[in-house]
């Protein structure tokens, strides 16, 4: 808490248990909303109507005074807050002096005991909840939906977190691995007719390669330009999937591209299908729940293998770079090579959450692969903790769940009117928290790092040890 | 003169030149096998870029850095590219600002410095994401090693702390065992008591003197402490403006003049007398 406080500051300076002055904090917080009246004047008050080619001003003096007093009544609670918090911090705390010091559980440990646990229940019985839930199939279709789009940014944030959260390499250009896979599926599949599960690798292996070429020549690069090269080259790779219309039938996209077969069976009523061999009834629902569960045993593969390969030489090589590039060139480690196994192993995952999202639209175009996607999903890695992985997946839930979820805050319209949208306030929103991180978490959800070997004791590593590379 | 009979690392004709700064100028010396071999000389005199040199983080305008193998092999060291120095020469470093992965564990710095090994054993990551191969047991072995460094630097009881959370005096032996992790031939030691007091580089008298005498490691050292450089070094040379101007054993540096006179200045009616000498 960093706001001005006449109670905070004299409960530290005299070390009395300051009592919540009611008559300060509500002088306080009539000046704070006198200061938010002057700022609304020009801002809220007033809107300007058309009415034909008449301009009119219509006046909102109701909505200042909502504002207002929303900022006078938080005021109040905020003084109450810190009033009582530094009353609790002035008081001994009787076990201080006499129990001997122990570590705290880190906020990893913490989150790690119960949330992981839970977060894979929920993960692997999300179809059935919804189904519960919801009462139907039909009526669960907009649930697994938003669960198999969440899942597809929990992967790519996992692959990203390779290349930025591990090695420490800054690449602003990720979606282009993402187009590459998708594209390498709808190319291979609508060109020579090569099924999902056969792309599925190939797209991987290619955006791997792509991974390589884009990493010989920018490796030696370091911090903002890289960041810059990584970003030019997601450009281009967007660029000439819209200028090469031989190729990718150019901004129009490519359409019709195969479904994913139930390893063979094909998710079509009648003779031979997946409902049919199974005696279920057909019902368009049984894809979308096998693209859920496929979506997500690719995001557990992609975190099988990070967690694997931070237990192995090359993912303590990645972090070590990140750590000190010239220490590790001094103990004989290929910085080059780490690096572009890096790129590489990253872009390979972006590949494969590139295939699914193909196979999952059954339309590929370029629309779908620019910057804004590579902002999210480096957004999902810096806000969930660099390197830590439960954390890019409570980022991504929240980063990509929570836009979904202001659709539903319909009570809201009882409170702001019938024109009130809170769709619209998204990226206010994103902003204010964006901000409110950058306050209170600056390394990240979860900024602690686990260690990847231990002799006796299990320790924790601070986030503000770990460094965030340099390029 | 062990340095002269069998050298381990033999630099001659040493220059470097930063544009049109001269770093180190025409220099040639012997680090005996089995030496330690201490390399001082003024502030800016070129030490440490003599140690760049020799570790490949400069490449060197003109000279030879010769290391030779026990077996009588030699590998030129400004041939070899920067990360092959120490896995392929064995030759290892540390730091004058200390360089520890400070966000790892100590004992993860250690494992780091055993990258190569460890690669190969496990199949260059391929085998080991399988977990096919022997990389669970190449991965144990490591830690053996790292744990004998860890006792031998009186480092065990902080294995799993955060290498950045270590105090100065420990960070400073710390290095010092990762470098020992690669099993080097030659340990280039750039300043390793600065910051020391003196209890703390009288230990690492002892430990270089052990490492010296239980591993054979070579050492090649950079110091101001006289302390450390006077009682454990074999052989001396004295670098001022990127040339020699002395090189021997403690005894004959510290009685040679040049050096006396680069350290200390000559005295004020020397220069008159010089002055005197040649008209000025």
């Amino acid at each position: 808490m960093n706001a001005p406080s006449i109670t905070t500051s004299s409960a530290q300076d005299t070390a009395v248990p300051s009592r919540f002055n009611l008559a300060a904090a509500l002088k306080d917080a009539f000046i704070t909303a006198l200061i938010a009246l002057g700022l609304s004047i020009p801002i809220l008050s007033y809107k300007t109507e058309q009415n034909g080619s008449d301009l009119f001003l219509a006046s909102r003096w109701r909505l200042v005074a909502i504002f207002c007093a929303i900022v006078f009544v938080l005021r109040v609670l905020e003084h109450a807050f810190l009033a009582t918090r530094a009353a609790r911090k002035a008081l001994p705390d009787p076990h201080q002096a006499t129990e001997p010091v122990h570590a705290e559980p880190s906020a990893y440990q913490k989150v790690s005991r119960f949330a992981i646990p839970m977060f894979l229940g929920v993960a692997v019985s999300f179809p059935i909840l919804v189904y519960l839930v919801q009462g139907g199939l039909n009526e669960s279709r907009y649930w697994v939906d938003l669960g198999i789009l969440i899942l597809t940014y929990v992967m790519l944030g996992w692959g990203l977190n390779i290349v930025v959260g591990l090695a420490g390499l800054l690449d602003l250009g990720y979606v282009a691995f993402y187009a590459v896979g998708a594209y390498s599926y709808a190319l291979l599949s609508t060109t020579f007719g090569l099924s999902f599960w056969i792309c599925l690798p190939l797209a991987g292996i290619l955006a791997a390669f792509w991974g390589m070429i884009l990493g010989f020549p920018v490796l030696r690069l370091r911090g903002d330009y890289l960041a810059i090269v990584t970003l030019a080259f997601g450009e281009i790779i967007r660029l000439v999937l819209i200028n090469w219309v031989d190729l990718t039938n150019g901004g129009a996209g490519i359409s019709s591209i195969p479904r994913a077969s139930f390893f063979g069976l094909p998710f079509t009523a009648g003779e031979g299908g997946f409902a049919d061999t199974f005696g279920l009834e057909f019902h368009g629902m049984h894809r979308m729940i096998f693209l859920y569960y496929l979506i997500l045993a690719l995001a557990l593969l992609t975190n099988f293998v990070t967690m694997r390969l931070r237990r192995l030489p090359i993912g303590r090589a990645w972090e070590a770079l990140r750590e000190d590039e010239i220490a590790c060139r001094s103990l004989g480690i290929n910085t080059t090579n780490t690096k572009l196994t890096a790129f590489a192993i990253g872009a390979m995952f972006g590949g494969f959450a590139g295939s699914f999202f193909a196979v999952r639209q059954g339309f590929v175009s370029p629309e779908s692969f620019n910057f804004l996607e590579s902002a999210i999903i480096l957004a999902i890695v810096v806000l969930g903790g660099m390197g830590s992985q439960i954390g890019v997946a409570i980022a991504a839930i929240v980063l990509v769940g929570g836009p979904e979820m202001l659709r539903n805050l319909t009570f809201l319209k009882a409170v702001f009117g019938e024109g009130f949208d809170p769709n619209e306030y998204r990226l206010l929103l994103f902003g204010m928290g964006m901000v409110a991180m950058m306050v209170w978490r600056p390394r990240g959800l979860i900024s602690e790092r686990e260690p990847s070997v231990i002799l006796k004791e299990r320790k924790a590593i601070s986030g503000s040890l770990v460094k965030e590379g340099h390029g | 003169m062990r340095w002269q009979q069998d050298p381990i690392l033999d630099v001659q004709h040493l220059t470097m030149r930063f544009g049109g700064l001269v770093a180190i100028n025409d220099l040639s010396f012997k680090a005996g096998r089995g030496d330690i071999t201490a390399l001082i000389g003024p502030n800016g005199a070129g030490k440490t870029t003599v140690f760049n040199c020799i570790t490949g983080f400069y490449k060197p305008t003109e000279g030879m850095l010769a290391l030779r193998k026990p077996d009588g092999s030699q590998l030129l060291l400004e041939r070899l590219p920067g990360f092959d120095i120490n896995w392929k020469a064995k030759v290892a470093r540390t730091f004058q600002n200390i360089r520890l992965f400070s966000g790892m564990t100590v004992l993860e710095n250690l494992l780091v410095a055993q990258h190569n090994p460890l690669m190969i054993s496990s199949g260059f990551t391929f085998l080991g994401v399988l977990g096919l191969g022997g990389y669970a047991k190449a991965e144990r072995a490591a830690i053996e090693r790292a744990k004998f460094w860890l006792e031998k630097t009186r480092l065990i009881d902080r294995a799993d702390d955060p290498a950045g959370d270590l105090p100065y005096g420990d960070q400073r032996r710390l290095e010092i065992a990762r470098a020992m992790c690669t099993d080097p031939l030659l340990l280039c030691l750039d300043e390793p008591a600065a910051g020391l007091n003196p209890r703390e580089s009288h230990d690492l008298n002892e430990l270089l003197l052990s490492i010296r005498k239980d591993h054979g490691t070579s050492i090649l050292l950079i110091e101001h402490d006289m302390s450390v450089v006077m009682e454990i070094s074999d052989h001396v040379v004295v670098l001022d403006y990127g040339t020699k101007i002395s090189d021997g054993s403690p005894n004959e540096v510290k009685n040679d003049p040049r050096v006396i006179a680069a350290y200390l200045g000559v005295d004020d009616e020397e220069i008159a007398k010089v002055e005197a000498e040649i008209g000025a």
